[in-house]
């Protein structure tokens, strides 16, 4: 009681009762969708078929479709795989990572996070699976005993990538799944419908809220948390080692993991801010999802961006220091050459813009951070494209060099990914508890026994 | 009421606070079959009902580590023993190659197996028929309220004391919670006609759906199974060189290649039926050489017995049977050559095999043929 000036703030703001969180969380599913979301739906879902009828149409006729040609074999599918991926990463950054720092501000946003996660790595891995070309082939990709005495080659990144993708989505799921049960369990017992009743109870398990259980709850919450920091850590390595591992002027650096881990993370809070300003301001979330908790984030992206930053100018530094007229040449390339306007596009949107973050009114600026997310996420779009297009443009024999110029088609599965992104998002935020509702309520103020001084004392009175 | 079963009585309590205090008097007062009730977990809690440490760590130890040798014993296997190859140079068990996919099985397996063991093992989940479901009490704890549940299997359970006992330590809404007779005496009738429906109506979906994609589905266009090719056929009239001239270069006349291995009897048979000889004997180590490359080489198509039932069976001319009268009386040079050589849809298969290796396939299939058409004396 005599420190009571260290006292955190509650990270819920308004004091609601436990009644009221069940009843604000749910309302969103219990309503009726309103014609706001059903035009939202609408234009998700056209996107989302865009996406098919291009992607049918690369069956059918095979890949020619697309702009790809001989230097450039890796295009908008791998930039778009590398993308996706990395906005995933900030779903687990904080629903695992922030939970190990016992960051209590991500309680509001964890879950929505971790749902971007899986659907993220879900759009992400159509992308290797379109790429083959023959995609009902893709069972090859895992080692499984075959007439051919054939097995899949274990020292390639390509089936790195194969490992860690799937780890990744399946370990995702499960963490997202546990964190659901109980507030299945609370749908469940609210449900009027009969209908409702049965899913929920499905879904739940038939959770009993048993103190014995949340005793083994909280350990495997631990557990998975602790599994999943160096498993998010890994995948991007691991994605970068795609390029690292060759040995392309451009690609063949050590900076690789690190920096894509760093830029995974930038983009993804550029898109869970993104999408939470809206979500909160659509289901009254304002007092769940602070302004506190946003500011938050955005120190976040500043400091990935800035990191982001650094990678990009090491890279520089290391062209010119190791000697490597190669190297050099690929970064002079991609500064002042015919992929000038992606390079500069890209380092104003994620070191520039970011660095406005600095000023406090900025980062607690609702329209404005909104504007330097979006920013972002370009911004990291066209790093992916800087990376590989560029490099593999101009590689080591001249007489090969090409410019590359993407398709119709290759437009089209890029607007059909974030169609089937936003797509499954809106059905989930119908569906589920977009918020964690046994999470919120075990961080207002006064959920925790007053004598109790396991937090350090943050909870007590 | 009378032939109701009792599982046990239930207090509800309003703050955190009296909950800990409740389960600690619980506790003191001697009951071992209690639970506490709570809509998220409370801190201090497992101290209070004096809970033993979580066993998951062990369960995610042994799950991470079962993992990590199953997924590195398994690449070492694969890639060092049973189909070695060379890759960019790297030796044939390249362990830091080997760390990225170890790590993820590890992960894989302690998160979702602890998970599981969890659920299914500890919680005995799913379980949607508990007396708990659908009471006052689990509607209350499952949002604001906070709950104790005595349960009467406890051994000092005495439904009115436990009452008095709730009541003293400060408990409100006291309930008596029964099992369900629906649910104790529901048994499980698998010939109930609409679970018997739903089984066959499953079936023919399954396998009718199975059926069209496999047969189907998978030869409908664009899946042509690389039988039609845009390419050029080294043997097709190019229209590159001109008339006359096929896409494939053709050597200058007497060209002989470097490690020139001719077959010396070329579009001859006979001759090679009569002239050549096995030069391996039936050892185990041989016949186990030409079962191996027979499984990879010839079983697509002739099968794994030489029977011609292979997968492929129906989408290429069917290969004939290596049983028929007509391969039994081939000479061992006979079958030789037709590997050497390749025969009707056959292609050659010379620059996959070695000549020992077509050698010890000749052996395997002597030894197939054996044992379809063995004799009497075989047996004995």
């Amino acid at each position: 009681m005599s420190i009571e000036v260290l006292k955190e703030p509650s990270v819920i703001e308004g004091k609601p009762t436990f009644v009221e969180i069940d009843e604000q969380i749910s309302s969103p599913i219990d309503k009726s969708p309103n014609i706001k979301y059903l035009i939202a739906l609408g234009i998700t879902s056209t996107m989302l078929l865009i996406g098919v009828i291009s992607i049918g149409a690369t069956f059918f006729y095979g890949i020619g479709l697309w702009g790809n040609n001989n230097p450039v074999g890796w295009a908008f599918d791998i930039i778009n795989f590398v993308f996706w991926v990395g906005i995933g990463h900030a779903g687990t950054l904080i629903s695992a990572i922030l939970f190990l720092f016992r960051q209590k501000w991500r309680t509001g946003i964890a879950r929505f996070a971790e749902g971007m996660t899986i659907f993220a790595v879900m759009t992400a891995a159509l992308f290797p699976l379109i790429h083959v070309g023959r995609p009902w082939l893709a069972g090859y990709l895992f080692p499984y005993p075959n007439q051919h005495h054939l097995w899949v080659n274990f020292t390639s990144p390509l089936l790195w990538d194969v490992f860690a993708v799937s780890t990744y989505f399946t370990v995702s799921f499960v963490f997202w799944y546990i964190g659901l049960i109980p507030d299945f369990a609370t749908l469940r017992d609210r449900a009027k419908s009969g209908v409702k009743k049965v899913i929920y109870s499905i879904l739940s398990l038939g959770w009993r809220f048993s103190n014995r259980h949340w005793h083994n709850y909280e350990m495997i919450y631990l557990i998975l948390a602790g599994f999943a920091t160096p498993l998010v850590l890994s995948v991007h390595t691991i994605v970068s080692f795609d390029f690292a591992v060759s040995i392309m002027p451009g690609w063949h650096t050590t900076i690789f993991p690190p920096y894509f881990v760093a830029g995974a993370v930038f983009s993804g809070f550029a898109m869970v801010q993104n999408v939470l300003i809206i979500i909160r301001k659509i289901f009254n979330f304002e007092h769940i999802i602070t302004l506190d908790t946003l500011e938050k984030m955005n120190k976040i992206m500043l400091a990935t961006g800035s990191m982001v930053g650094y990678a990009y100018g090491m890279e520089f530094f290391i062209a010119w220091y190791s000697g490597s007229q190669f190297e050099s040449f690929v970064f002079i390339n991609r500064a002042f050459g015919p992929y000038a306007w992606a390079y500069w596009i890209m380092v104003s949107c994620n070191v520039v813009f970011p660095q406005l973050f600095w000023f406090k009114k900025i980062r607690r600026n609702i329209p404005i951070m909104f504007v330097i997310a979006v920013l972002v996420n370009v911004g990291m779009w066209f790093e992916r494209f800087v990376i590989i297009v560029t490099s593999l443009a101009h590689d080591f024999m001249p007489s090969s060099w090409a410019y590359y110029k993407p398709t119709l088609v290759d437009f089209g599965i890029l607007i059909g990914s974030s169609g089937l992104f936003f797509t499954l998002l809106l059905l989930f935020i119908k569906a589920m508890p977009v918020i964690s509702i046994a999470e919120v309520k075990a961080v207002l103020d006064g959920a925790q026994p007053h004598h109790h001084t396991h937090n350090g004392g943050r909870n007590g009175k | 009421m009378e032939n109701k079963i009792i599982y046990g009585v239930t207090g509800i309590f309003d703050t955190p606070d009296e909950i800990i205090s409740a389960a600690k008097q619980v506790k003191s007062s001697g009951f071992e079959r209690f639970d506490v009730h709570s809509p998220y977990p409370i801190h201090g809690m497992p101290k209070a009902m004096r809970l033993g440490a979580s066993p998951l760590g062990y369960f995610a130890l042994v799950f991470g580590l079962t993992g990590a040798f199953a997924a590195f014993a398994l690449m070492t296997y694969l890639m060092g023993y049973d189909y070695p190859l060379i890759i960019s140079g790297k030796p044939f068990i390249p362990i830091p190659a080997f760390i990225p996919v170890t790590f993820e099985v590890t992960v894989l397996l302690a998160s979702v197996g602890t998970v599981l063991a969890m659920l299914f093992l500890l919680f005995k989940l799913p379980n949607n028929s508990h007396p708990l479901h659908d009471t006052d009490y689990m509607k209350k704890v499952s949002s604001n309220k906070f709950g104790v549940c005595i349960e009467a299997k406890d051994e000092k359970f005495n439904e009115a004391e436990v009452i008095e006992f709730l009541k003293s330590i400060g408990a409100k809404d006291i309930e008596v919670i029964y099992y369900d007779n629906e649910a104790l005496n529901f048994k499980v009738n698998i010939f109930e006609w609409m679970f018997v429906a739903f089984l066959v109506v499953s079936a023919l979906v399954v396998s009718g759906a199975t059926y069209i994609v496999l047969n189907k589905l998978m030869f409908a266009p664009p899946f042509n199974w690389m039988m039609e090719q845009h390419r050029l056929d080294a043997q097709v009239e190019s229209k590159f060189f001109g008339k006359g001239n096929f896409s494939m270069r053709v050597a200058p006349a007497g060209t002989v290649s470097r490690n020139s291995n001719q077959f010396k009897f070329s579009g001859q048979p006979e001759l090679a039926d009569a002239k050549l000889i096995n030069p391996l004997i039936p050892t185990e180590e041989n016949l186990r050489k030409g079962m191996k490359k027979y499984d990879i080489y010839c079983s697509p198509c002739h099968g794994y017995y030489g029977i011609g039932d292979a997968r492929l069976n129906g989408q290429f001319p069917n290969p004939p049977s290596l049983h028929s009268e007509k391969v039994r009386n081939w000479g061992d040079g006979h079958i030789f050559y037709v590997i050497t050589e390749g025969q009707n849809s056959m292609p050659s298969y010379s620059s996959q095999l070695t000549n020992e290796e077509k050698w010890a396939i000749v052996l395997y299939v002597r030894a197939l043929q054996r044992a379809m058409n063995a004799k009497e004396e075989d047996v004995k």
